[in-house]
């Protein structure tokens, strides 16, 4: 089957592999990512004003690429998805903003979120399956304790993501587990990783950064992986010598179209 | 020709204030039939009450409509007055043009105007009114209790006080509830044990209690005075009669590894087992879950050691059918599970524990002989933090928990706290929370004892996060009247978690045709005028099954349930209500369909014979309505194609006349 497809900005630079290996697993799993055209930056914040409209018009053009190819829209980094998500559910539910923002672009058909929006979990999770992939595993990481970092941004705010519950998630610990792993749970997987400060106060960002690292290896992690760019940036930077990968490049891994075998 | 008289009430200034209540007067003297038309400041007083009577004689009127406030609120008086001056009462209509009109209505004018209308209504329907007659039923002088809690034992015990037989259902093998599992109450500080039991003792025995241990109402029929109930009574293995609770069977079985649930999981009973050493009755209960003679029909230890060969593994579900007069429904709380608490890492540690949890560690008959150690490392913890209001008052977070305050749990935590304070001075104690709330009498009292007697620190402001790090549980928490973060390493977490109603309520409202909230709490008849009866007539209610409370007013509650069971069980018949359905037997071609929607089972078939205008005679089948169980709730008359159902005192014909009045 075919999806479409919005990288992101941070995808194409920094977390090039993210990209990568989502294209490739996706592939070997009998879905090929189509990317929307002339996409443009999400915005990497959802606003919450209200009256606001200009910054999430990218977030719009990219669901109605895919709603005018009838094609569900699959994301990868948390933050677009957060922003994307965030601004379908406004335009489904929010009848003067979307009134406003179908006025300013006067597309010839009104959009009113209409798009089905999937993380790459969900892809995973809800369209294809963990059990379908746990069959196509042909390099399974036996014995790794892997810790799921889902940082602020994947689950929240609840009502709107409905992905996972946001105090007690498993989506990722059952990733972890269709791929060979053992998931390792930690108290501090859903919280924030300081990313959003890290300019302002890196002492701050440091502070959540470490506390995060030292929870997870308290419990057993031997590696850290997440979905989040902005997450594995700032983890790294303050951190340890915990590796921390992205979802994509473990389960690329997994199914043997990774090279080089990392951690 | 109906003679009318038409009697408008000011209300004070609740009706007046937005109805010129004189221009609704002249305006409905002009309708057909109304001889008599006036208005009076409070129609419900005893001078509103004697124009009334005085009008209906002088006037020789035959109907009166009352345009007044919501019938909920004084039909009853008026039908009085009427019948007080010689009127059959049905032949009273009120037009409510209080709640449906001068308190939704600022305008005078449109105000007047709707009043109008809804006085034009109801004379219409008054033209087309009969008098009626109430049918009486007889009243089953025995009452049943749902539920063997404090709520239950109580109402059952004041019952049965007043010399009417009562029986307990429980669905646990032992009444005595939550507060049997609690160690010490509010705010006297004594033990819940030493002033249940005895009770639990009284209820044993007392010869007009019987109790129905292990079991579960299974249906409900009939109506108020006539309840027909099936009581299921759950195979214990063990004959009750035969037992004598010596407890030798629960001490040799070999299964040993089952979780306590009246410790709450934090130790293991055996296959066989008594829950508590006061339990009543005091009879052995085998789990089929987890018994190996009834898994796999090897071992039969329990039987071997039983020197009065009480056991059973062939015993049955029993069904119990039973007649009572009223129903009581005591069925109680539970807390709300943790799962979608995580911040606080319930399921991460064992040494993150719910309030009723921590009420068993201090428990000298719990799982630790009453000493505060730590479930994880058994330890005795030196920092103590309690969460508050988890899962209650959730305004934002409703599918999450109850938007509710559960009431209790600012007494109960500064119990634990200042026991704790008391019993190990050592410890550092914090209680984080919303408000404290502590209405009651000596409750505040407490309250400050905990914080300025015994040091415990209050805190307001909730905790974000609880992250469970080597054999410390990090606590992150906001001080909100200082405004700083505060970091606690503390040895245990004891979350208040709310309260909710316990899950087998809801089937069985159903089954009472008794009404809940959006939480599942049952609805009482009037919020501050009937609390402890349902709106369904028969049904009482006590304690938390219709909202939280504590075990005071639970009591209380449930002393005044009985005693309205008491005055319900005094009568010796029932006087009916003459509302109900009938079937025009010319009409009916016996469908079926009014049987199929009738909510209480009050129609049945006959096949009657009957002589036909051509002089021959015929078999045919037709609907008979039991007037004694219908409720008059009118279902059948919208489902019979043929319009052979009708309503007495809503007619269709009058329903149809208020309707063409109102659309004039």
């Amino acid at each position: 089957m075919k999806v479409s497809y919005f990288p992101g900005c941070t995808l194409k630079n920094k977390a090039i592999d993210l990209d990568i290996y989502a294209r490739k697993s996706a592939e070997v799993l009998g879905v090929t990512l189509e990317e929307i055209e002339e996409w443009q930056c999400c915005g990497g914040v959802f606003s919450t004003a209200r009256d606001e409209i200009a910054t999430k018009l990218a977030s719009v053009r990219a669901l109605k690429a895919a709603h005018e190819k009838n094609y569900p829209l699959v994301t990868v980094c948390s933050a677009c998805h957060n922003v994307i998500k965030q601004t379908n559910h406004a335009m489904q539910n929010d009848a003067e903003f979307a009134q406003k923002v179908n006025n300013y672009m006067a597309p010839e058909d009104a959009y009113n979120g209409e798009t089905q929006v999937y993380h790459y979990l969900e892809l995973l999770r809800d369209v294809i399956g963990f059990d379908t992939i746990k069959g196509k595993v042909v390099n399974p990481l036996k014995g790794q304790k892997i810790a799921a970092y889902y940082g602020c941004l994947l689950l929240r705010p609840s009502s709107t993501m409905q992905m996972d519950d946001p105090e007690n998630p498993h989506i990722m610990e059952d990733f972890i587990s269709a791929i060979g792993a053992q998931p390792v749970i930690y108290a501090l997987r859903n919280e924030c990783c300081g990313g959003y400060v890290t300019m302002e106060s890196p002492e701050l960002a440091k502070k959540k950064s470490d506390a995060i690292l030292e929870n997870a290896k308290a419990a057993g992690a031997d590696m850290i992986v997440t979905a989040c760019p902005l997450c594995r940036y700032n983890l790294l930077k303050n951190g340890t010598d915990m590796p921390v990968l992205y979802i994509t490049e473990l389960l690329a891994q997994a199914l043997g179209v990774k090279e080089d075998t990392n951690g | 020709m109906q003679r009318i008289g038409v009697f408008v009430c000011w209300c004070g200034s609740n009706i007046a204030g937005t109805v010129d209540v004189q221009a609704v007067s002249d305006a409905l003297k002009n309708e057909p039939g109304v001889v008599f038309s006036t208005n009076y400041q409070y129609m419900c007083s005893q001078a509103g009450q004697d124009i009334i009577k005085q009008a209906i004689a002088e006037h020789k009127l035959t109907g009166i409509v009352v345009c007044s406030c919501s019938p909920r609120m004084h039909e009853a008086t008026f039908r009085k007055t009427a019948a007080a001056a010689g009127l059959n009462p049905y032949m009273v209509e009120i037009a409510n043009i209080r709640e449906q009109c001068s308190w939704v209505h600022k305008d005078m004018p449109i105000g007047t105007e709707k009043a109008i209308i809804l006085g034009k209504a109801a004379v219409a329907k008054v033209n087309l009114n009969t008098p009626l007659t109430p049918g009486e039923t007889p009243v089953t002088k025995r009452a049943l209790v749902i539920g063997g809690g404090i709520a239950g034992i109580q109402t059952a015990l004041d019952i049965a006080d007043a010399g009417f037989p009562v029986d307990i259902v429980e669905k646990k093998p032992t009444i005595g509830g939550k507060m049997a599992q609690l160690d010490k109450t509010f705010p006297t500080l004594d033990c819940a044990a030493c002033i249940l039991t005895p009770k639990m003792v009284d209820v044993a025995q007392n010869d007009k209690i019987r109790i129905f241990s292990y079991s579960e109402v299974t249906d409900v029929k009939g109506f108020v005075g006539n309840f027909d109930v099936t009581i299921k009574k759950h195979a214990r293995y063990v004959k009750e009669d035969v037992c004598t609770g010596c407890g030798l069977c629960t001490e040799k079985c070999p299964q040993k590894k089952v979780p306590n649930e009246f410790n709450l999981g934090m130790d293991n009973r055996r296959a066989i087992y008594i829950p508590f050493a006061q339990a009543v009755p005091k009879v052995a209960t085998i789990d089929p879950n987890y018994c190996t003679m009834l898994k796999t029909g090897k071992c039969g230890v329990c039987s071997k050691v039983c020197t009065a060969g009480a056991i059973d593994y062939k015993q049955k579900d029993e069904f119990i059918e039973e007649k009572y007069g009223a129903i009581v429904v005591a069925t109680g709380y539970n807390p709300i599970s943790m799962d979608k608490f995580d911040e606080f890492a319930y399921s991460q540690s064992k040494d993150v524990i719910t309030s009723l949890e921590f009420e068993r560690l201090t428990n000298a008959a719990g799982p630790t002989a009453g000493k505060l150690l730590r479930p994880s490392d058994g330890k005795h913890p030196h920092t103590i933090v309690f969460v508050q209001c988890v899962g209650s008052r959730c305004d934002s977070c409703a599918q999450k928990g109850k938007e509710y305050c559960s009431k209790i749990c600012c007494m109960y935590t500064a119990k634990h706290a200042m026991l704790t304070r008391d019993k190990y001075p050592d410890t550092d104690v914090y209680v984080f929370y919303i408000d404290v709330r502590t209405p009651g009498k000596n409750f505040d009292e407490f309250y400050r004892r905990a914080v300025e007697e015994y040091d415990v620190h209050y805190v307001k402001g909730m905790v974000g996060k609880v992250t469970p790090e080597g054999d410390k549980l990090k606590v992150q928490a906001s001080d909100l009247l200082t405004n700083k973060q505060m970091h606690i390493d503390a040895d245990l977490v004891v979350l208040a978690a709310a309260i909710e109603p316990d899950k087998s309520a809801r089937p069985l409202a159903t089954m009472l045709t008794a009404s809940m909230d959006t939480n599942d709490f049952f609805t009482e008849a009037h919020p501050k005028l009937r609390p402890v009866e349902s709106p369904t007539a028969g049904v009482f209610l006590s304690g938390t099954c219709q909202g939280p409370k504590d075990i005071p007013e639970t009591v209380s509650q449930a002393g005044a349930a009985a005693s309205k069971v008491i005055g319900l069980l005094a009568k010796d018949k029932l006087t009916g209500n003459p509302c109900v359905a009938h079937s025009d037997e010319w009409m009916c071609n016996g469908c079926s369909s009014c049987e199929r929607v009738c909510p209480y089972g009050a129609i049945t078939y006959e096949d009657k014979e009957f002589r036909m205008p051509d002089r021959t005679t015929a078999i045919r089948r037709i609907a008979v309505v039991n007037p004694a169980v219908c409720q008059g709730c009118g279902a059948c008359t919208v489902a019979c194609p043929s319009g052979a159902m009708d309503l007495r005192g809503f007619a269709s014909s009058q329903i149809m006349a208020e309707v063409d009045a109102i659309c004039k």
